[in-house]
């Protein structure tokens, strides 16, 4: 898709917890779980054929169209987080409640809902911020 | 969100600090969701172990169990990563057993009955309807909101255990009437025998509409299920759709008809599926010229009425030599099917039955995986057939003769 320039995209989300963060943006049209798809170990997205595989979650804001796996993954946010391979935030198309518990659990930023497509504005390598209180995404500085 | 005096008194640490630490996570869950209250559960069922957890996890716990946290409603736990009698033999890290046995003290601790299983609806207790509950793994809520009418979201490990704490839980989600409605219909046109059928059927309608919020409705289901069936047909929706709930009409208490299943709103969608869409989702699985040589009953544990099927098949036969064959239970089952003499034929005819335990999340399942040289998996459950690629696997969906034929010897239809 191409990139929409000369503008400073917002994009509200609809639900959100956590802290204001401000980071660069890892962003993928395929679903996310910390359990089938992360190695929890370094960080790294492992599962074979994933769009992200290779890329590392840590200090990212990963944007990712929807929630994969099971109860599994409640726990595992609170411990990539004490492994200090955690990303900043996860930015949600649609997410399911076990996400939301893990990362309020772990204190990770969570939003859920997108007021536009975020694949125009933004692509992976992109600073963007993500403010839970005011309930917006906004690209800060596109990658060069 | 609107708290009670009770609750109120729980936030200000009226309770201990566990329960205000508890109900705090709750309330911004809730506020995520746009909850207005918390609702009573009676019931909460938890997944908790050291495989899933890690070393962050059971310092948590064990910090919870000093501080005097307790649950106030009845809590158990899914099934976990070890098996206290297996673990040599799979080559498992004997620290992280010792871990896990710290962990369940720190849970018993806290009041939570240790009961390590995922079939706890068959087994344990059994909601009735609008019954308010906190459970998690996602075969047990849905199985709970669908086939029981209770209500219950998916409730993550730490957050479950909140809600034995508090006895409580955010008002979302399928605690609500609106969330519980049919969103579109599945008519089934075709006869489904085998529990591996159940679970295609799950798979075709879950990995189309992967959404916590959408709810199918089956309608034409010919032969009234058995709880097993739906076991299979639940864990498959949950796992390959992240579903939380399903209608079956003429079977399931908030579908008596279609109609009633959808609460006098429309499909958004209806689906067919037909007997060769279900044929086409057994010829998508290939054993990739690599032996079949495992073969695994479990995710979920196998109900007593199933290890029976399984010594019926096995009795007086012998697995491949160098094959593998694995089945997961219950220890209520597993005792049970001991006494009847079940296990005994499994056992003799080489397979090994490991009790408290999924097979998917098995400590160190990576490594045992290298160690024996597997590449297939061979399994009758779709769930099972998804979710343990992640530890690299290739797996084949069959149906529950096949399974054992491939397990005796060696070969695909």
């Amino acid at each position: 898709m191409s990139r929409v320039r000369g503008q400073a995209p917002m994009i509200r989300v609809r639900r959100a917890f956590g802290a204001v963060v401000e980071g660069e943006a890892l962003i993928s049209r395929e679903g996310f779980s910390p359990r089938y798809d992360l190695d929890r170990w370094t960080g790294l997205i492992s599962r074979p054929g994933h769009a992200l595989e290779g890329h590392n979650l840590k200090d990212k804001i990963l944007i990712t169209p929807s929630a994969k796996g099971g109860i599994a993954a409640g726990w595992a946010f609170y411990d990539i987080k004490h492994k200090g391979i955690a990303p900043k935030a996860f930015v949600f198309g649609v997410t399911n409640p076990v996400m939301v518990q893990g990362a309020v659990f772990a204190g990770i930023t969570i939003t859920e809902g997108w007021s536009r497509d975020p694949y125009a504005w933004i692509r992976t390598g992109d600073i963007v911020r993500v403010d839970p209180m005011r309930k917006t995404l906004e690209l800060v500085k596109a990658r060069q | 969100m609107q708290l009670t005096p009770d609750e109120k008194k729980m936030l200000r640490g009226g309770d201990g600090t566990a329960a205000k630490e508890a109900l705090e996570l709750q309330i911004e869950v809730g506020k995520f969701f746009g909850a207005k209250r918390l609702v009573p559960v009676s019931n909460v069922h938890m997944m908790g172990d050291i495989e899933v957890m890690g070393d962050s996890g059971k310092a948590f716990l064990e910090r919870m169990s000093q501080t005097g946290a307790h649950c106030a409603v009845p809590t158990t736990t899914n099934a976990r990563c070890i098996d206290f009698d297996y673990v040599a033999k799979l080559k498992q890290d004997p620290n992280e057993a010792a871990k896990e046995k710290q962990l369940i003290a720190y849970l018993r601790k806290m009041d939570v009955v240790t009961a390590d299983t995922c079939i706890n609806y068959q087994t344990l207790y059994q909601p009735h309807r609008n019954e308010h509950v906190a459970w998690g793994d996602t075969g047990t809520v849905i199985y709970a909101n669908s086939v029981f009418g209770a209500r219950s979201n998916f409730e993550a490990g730490p957050a479950a255990l909140a809600a034995g704490i508090t006895g409580r839980v955010a008002e979302y989600g399928f605690h609500l009437d609106a969330h519980r409605r049919g969103t579109f219909q599945v008519n089934v046109k075709t006869d489904l025998k085998d529990f591996a059928d159940w679970g295609a059927l799950g798979k075709l309608v879950g990995e189309a509409h992967q959404d916590y919020f959408a709810v199918p409705v089956f309608n034409g289901i010919k032969r009234p299920p058995t709880s097993d069936e739906l076991k299979h047909l639940g864990a498959s929706l949950a796992s390959y759709g992240s579903m939380g709930m399903f209608h079956m009409v003429g079977v399931t208490p908030e579908a008596p008809t279609l109609k009633a299943a959808f609460g006098g709103g429309k499909p958004k969608e209806v689906v067919t599926i037909t007997s060769r869409d279900i044929q086409h989702v057994y010829a998508g699985y290939s054993a990739k010229n690599n032996p079949l040589n495992l073969v695994v009953f479990s995710g979920p544990q196998q109900s007593l009425f199933e290890m029976k099927n399984l010594a019926r098949l096995l009795a007086g036969r012998k697995i491949k030599p160098g094959s593998h064959l694995f089945v997961t239970t219950s220890n209520g089952v597993k005792s049970a099917a001991r006494a009847l003499g079940y296990l005994e034929q499994i056992e003799t005819a080489g397979g090994i039955v490991l009790e408290g335990v999924c097979f998917y999340i098995l400590q160190n399942i990576g490594q045992i995986r290298v160690q024996n040289g597997w590449s297939n998996l061979v399994t009758n459950s779709a769930k099972l057939a998804n979710i343990i690629g992640a530890h690299k696997f290739n797996t084949l969906l069959r149906r529950t003769d096949d399974c054992v034929r491939i397990a005796l010897t060696g070969e695909d239809a």
